[in-house]
């Protein structure tokens, strides 16, 4: 009979005691492991899991902000880039693929917002080695939309589904044009699963989303770095402009009849932001240090500030739950201390037959140990289970709630070191316990 | 294998600092599987006189020699395992363990020695004992008589070489207090394990073919 059958058995006797320590430990794990996977999954979200794109290139502002507007929908872009500049920017031929984004836009129902973008956004990696995977067809048509996973669910809608969209900005402004869904995007577990994509052509299309002309001469001549025109050469190049395109999109009302559209000019045209992959990781710095230089854009890897974010913000929010969590398991210990230490003078006549027997008081200390360590042991491992079945009950919901897919069977890497940390807090709390156990005077306590 | 006492003194200390000697033996001697009786007025220091020979309390001063052994001189954790190898014990309250059945009270009994924990030669003690029907009962579930056959199956566990008995039937039942007796002795016997059993009983000191008074050779007034 070796030493953990004999410490197994002493727990049996106390029952109760053992499972309630045992239980306390459990419970401190179970929230250590619930906060260690949840950080894990926002770790995964806000990291290049999240996005398959070297830069985001977008004005010259906020990288932060430029991220969260074009990534994760979560601000509104406060400045746009001409689609001259979109049009040229694609052209370098370090650029594996650019994508324009345009944005600003919610949904009527819902309030989900909406991204302007075009058919390769559908073909290129979401994340890295990740591909979309569309029910139905993708975007062909400009008042065509795919949606995502989280917005099908919360809205009820699918293929065939109409919608209107509410103008940027504005609280109660309804466009009239409608978009169909002719998609739906299986869930990804990224901001896109709670995103409405339309064409980026159905998004120009929309009233108030083409620049008036003499706005837009004004805004590119600016944007480029170009003298502005005088008022005269400004009234005459809006005229060789209108009489060019003979139709003006910013004077007049009217519906978008789905069979006949026109043509929006590139000039009226703005992106908020370009998704850019470039052919080499090489590439892509020269061309962020290139758009240092000129130009009014910048260009972000969106991992940069999103790990700032995560480390000052999210980080912080986590070493604090980590440090709660880290208390209740320390109390436990403290519980488990009391359990054992109050055992000690009820199991002196045991520990006193065990040495009469012949044990070592090497061998009695070492039971009392493997009695604490076997708590805190398996303490933890009921609390891993415990933890993981936690999430799996809370992920469907955490999911409806937030989109963010969180799969169970998600294991942090730190959560192996609860081991150690558990061995090392089973050895301490058992350790004045199995002093006392080492001193027991064996004739006393047999008389006794 | 022979047990020798030589000059062996042991005083304990009331708690107002005064010294009470409880034994003052100048020689004492048990040869190769002899069974003495030892017998003596309660408080006389038998039990503190078992517990030196075990190793388990330290005398003052001199020596006990086991098998030519100085057992006194042994570091303790060398003198913890010759106790479970070669010293079997048997406690007037049986001292078994409520945690575990009657196989694994013996099993314990072989687990701190340096010999293989032998599960057969365990069921097999017990079934010796008469309570082969009995190997997974708790103490708690046995006759007091029972319990103190377990206790004789645990302290044969290692084939001891001497086997220490302290008023071994005085808590069990007259009905079983002969078995019990005849049980120890038969046992050493078989085995040729030498006895020093501890008692207060004439019934059970007339058994026994060499009976010892320990105030005969325990001089402790002289320690006074």
């Amino acid at each position: 009979m070796n030493l953990a059958v004999i410490a197994w058995k002493n727990l049996q006797q106390r029952a109760l005691a053992s499972s309630l320590t045992g239980i306390s430990i459990a419970l401190g794990v179970m929230l250590m492991v619930a906060v260690l996977v949840i950080s894990s999954v926002l770790d995964a979200t806000f990291s290049q899991r999240t996005i398959g794109y070297d830069l985001i290139v977008g004005p010259k502002g906020s990288d932060l902000q430029l991220v969260l507007s074009t990534v994760y929908h979560i601000t509104p872009p406060i400045e746009n880039l001409p689609y001259r500049f979109y049009r040229e920017f694609a052209a370098d031929p370090r650029i594996a693929s650019a994508i324009p984004i345009a944005i600003g836009d919610t949904t009527e129902v819902g309030g989900f917002p909406i991204v302007g973008t075009v058919p390769q956004y559908f073909l290129e990696d979401y994340a890295p080695k990740r591909k979309f995977l569309i029910r139905g067809n993708t975007l062909r048509r400009p008042f065509d939309a795919l949606i995502g996973a989280h917005v099908a669910r919360t809205n009820g809608w699918d293929i065939g589904s109409t919608f209107k969209l509410i103008h940027g900005g504005s609280d109660s402004h309804v466009h009239d044009e409608e978009f169909t869904v002719v998609g739906v995007l299986q869930a990804t577990g990224t901001p896109n699963d709670k995103s409405v994509f339309v064409h980026l052509d159905g998004f120009y299309l929309i009233q108030g989303h083409d620049k008036p002309f003499d706005e837009a001469i004004k805004r590119e001549r600016e944007f480029f770095g170009e003298p502005p025109l005088t008022e005269e050469e400004l009234a005459a190049e809006v005229a060789r402009l209108k009489k060019k395109y003979s139709h003006d999109h910013s004077g007049h009302d009217h519906g978008h009849d789905h069979d006949h559209m026109e043509e929006v000019p590139d000039l009226q045209k703005e992106v908020t932001s370009i998704l850019v992959n470039a052919k080499t990781p090489i590439a892509a710095n020269l061309i962020a240090g290139d758009l240092k230089k000129g130009f009014k854009a910048m260009g972000v890897n969106p991992i940069i500030p999103m790990r700032r974010l995560m480390v000052d913000v999210l980080g912080g929010v986590k070493l604090l739950l980590l440090v709660l969590t880290g208390l209740i398991v320390a109390v436990s210990g403290i519980g488990i201390f009391v359990s054992i230490y109050n055992s000690m003078s009820a199991r002196r006549r045991e520990i006193a037959i065990m040495r009469a027997l012949g044990a070592r008081r090497s061998t009695v200390l070492s039971i009392v140990l493997a009695e604490s360590i076997m708590l805190c042991l398996g303490g933890g491992l009921l609390g891993l289970l415990l933890g993981h079945g936690l999430i799996l009950l809370a992920a469907p919901m955490v999911e409806i709630r937030t989109g963010l897919l969180i799969n169970p069977a998600t294991f942090d890497p730190s959560e192996l070191i609860l081991f150690p940390v558990l061995l090392l807090l089973g050895s301490l709390v058992g350790l004045l316990p199995g002093l006392t156990a080492y001193r027991t005077d064996v004739a006393d306590a047999l008389n006794g | 294998m022979t047990l020798e006492l030589r000059n062996l003194r042991k005083s304990y200390r009331e708690p107002g600092g005064r010294s009470v000697p409880v034994l003052n033996i100048s020689e004492f001697r048990m040869g190769d599987g002899e069974q003495v009786a030892l017998i003596g007025e309660s408080g006389g220091g038998k039990t503190t006189l078992l517990n030196i020979i075990a190793g388990i309390t330290t005398p003052d001063a001199g020596d006990v020699q086991i098998g030519g052994v100085n057992v006194g001189q042994l570091p303790e954790a060398i003198r913890d395992r010759f106790r479970a190898d070669r010293i079997g014990y048997v406690f007037q309250t049986f001292h078994l363990l409520p945690a575990f059945t009657a196989l694994e009270n013996v099993l314990l009994g072989m687990s701190f020695s340096g010999k293989k924990v032998d599960r057969q030669r365990a069921t097999q003690l017990l079934e010796r004992v008469g309570l082969g029907h009995r190997l997974t009962h708790r103490p708690g579930q046995l006759s007091v008589g029972e319990q103190q056959r377990v206790s004789v199956a645990r302290a044969l566990a290692n084939s001891p070489v001497l086997l220490l008995a302290d008023e071994p039937t005085a808590n069990v039942d007259p009905a079983n207090q002969q078995l019990v007796l005849d049980l120890l002795r038969d046992s050493c016997r078989e085995h040729q394990v030498s006895l020093l059993l501890v008692t207060h009983s004439l019934d059970v000191s007339r058994q026994f073919d060499r009976v010892e008074r320990l105030a005969d050779f325990n001089r402790r007034e002289a320690l006074a």
